[in-house]
């Protein structure tokens, strides 16, 4: 009973890390390449050019090291938990992005564009209040 | 067209990638000590299986691909859109893995694109 309790409440806190740091890895990415300008390249001299200015832009790292935590929160909750479990758990995420660009980037999110983002919460809540296994076990 | 062939990248390389790191780990064998080096030894452990490197490159190209797209579209649209990746894991476990699409799982589907068409349409 105790392990089973253990084992809500690691997995509980591994999918909070995710749906914080996996959006807010995406704005501080978004941040960094606003910086940089839309990506333009045309010949592998402007690719290297690119490489270079991404990877010397303090967001871009700090947009990195906010996805590798939640990627090593991901990794290790699919290590006990489904991932048919774990990807809607990660539903909420979509609002927290949509926030996160409002306050940190002040991008302006439309009506239309929170109802939308509401629909896709609510869709992949529905995902995944579905039976994992739909194949027949052999 | 530039927004298209990014979407692409990221939904379907991303996707993909994700699936092979969740076989790899699962083959990697459940995480009991939180430890940092316990979690070292468990991450050079998920290196030796080779759907960890699969997947990993697949999730690099829809990571770069992310990057691009960020680089002249607001987050508040790019990241909602990944969301047809739902889509994209319910056609390939269809036709790739045989599983069944049942009607509650089609109308999960369903609502993910039509709010993937709301946030498009709120970008106008």
């Amino acid at each position: 009973m105790e392990s089973h309790k253990r084992l809500h409440l690691k997995t509980f806190l591994m999918i909070s890390i995710m749906v914080l740091a996996g959006p807010l890895g995406n704005v501080l990415l978004g941040k960094g390449m606003k910086t940089i300008g839309p990506v333009t390249a045309t010949s592998p001299a402007d690719v290297l050019h690119l490489l270079a200015r991404v990877l010397t832009t303090g967001y871009i790292w700090m947009g990195i090291a906010s996805l590798l935590t939640f990627f090593l929160a991901y990794m290790l909750v699919l290590s006990w938990a489904d991932y048919s479990f774990v990807q809607p758990s990660s539903a909420f995420s979509y609002v927290v992005v949509a926030t996160l660009s409002v306050v940190l980037l002040g991008e302006v999110v439309s009506p239309l564009r929170w109802l939308g983002i509401a629909v896709i919460c609510l869709g992949v809540f529905v995902v995944g209040r579905t039976h994992p296994n739909t194949t027949e076990i052999r | 067209m530039r927004e298209v062939i990014f979407f692409t990248l990221i939904v379907v390389a991303g996707t993909s990638g994700e699936l092979c790191v969740s076989r790899a780990m699962k083959e990697t064998g459940e995480v009991h000590d939180f430890r940092p080096l316990a979690i070292l030894k468990v991450v050079l452990r998920a290196m030796r299986v080779k759907w960890t490197w699969i997947g990993v490159g697949l999730m690099t190209i829809g990571f770069f691909s992310l990057l691009g797209i960020l680089s002249f579209e607001n987050v508040s649209l790019v990241v909602p859109v990944t969301a047809l990746s739902y889509v994209v894991g319910a056609l390939g476990g269809k036709f790739f893995l045989g599983e069944r699409v049942n009607r509650r799982r089609l109308l999960g589907i369903a609502l993910v694109c039509v709010g993937v068409t709301l946030v498009v349409l709120g970008n106008r």
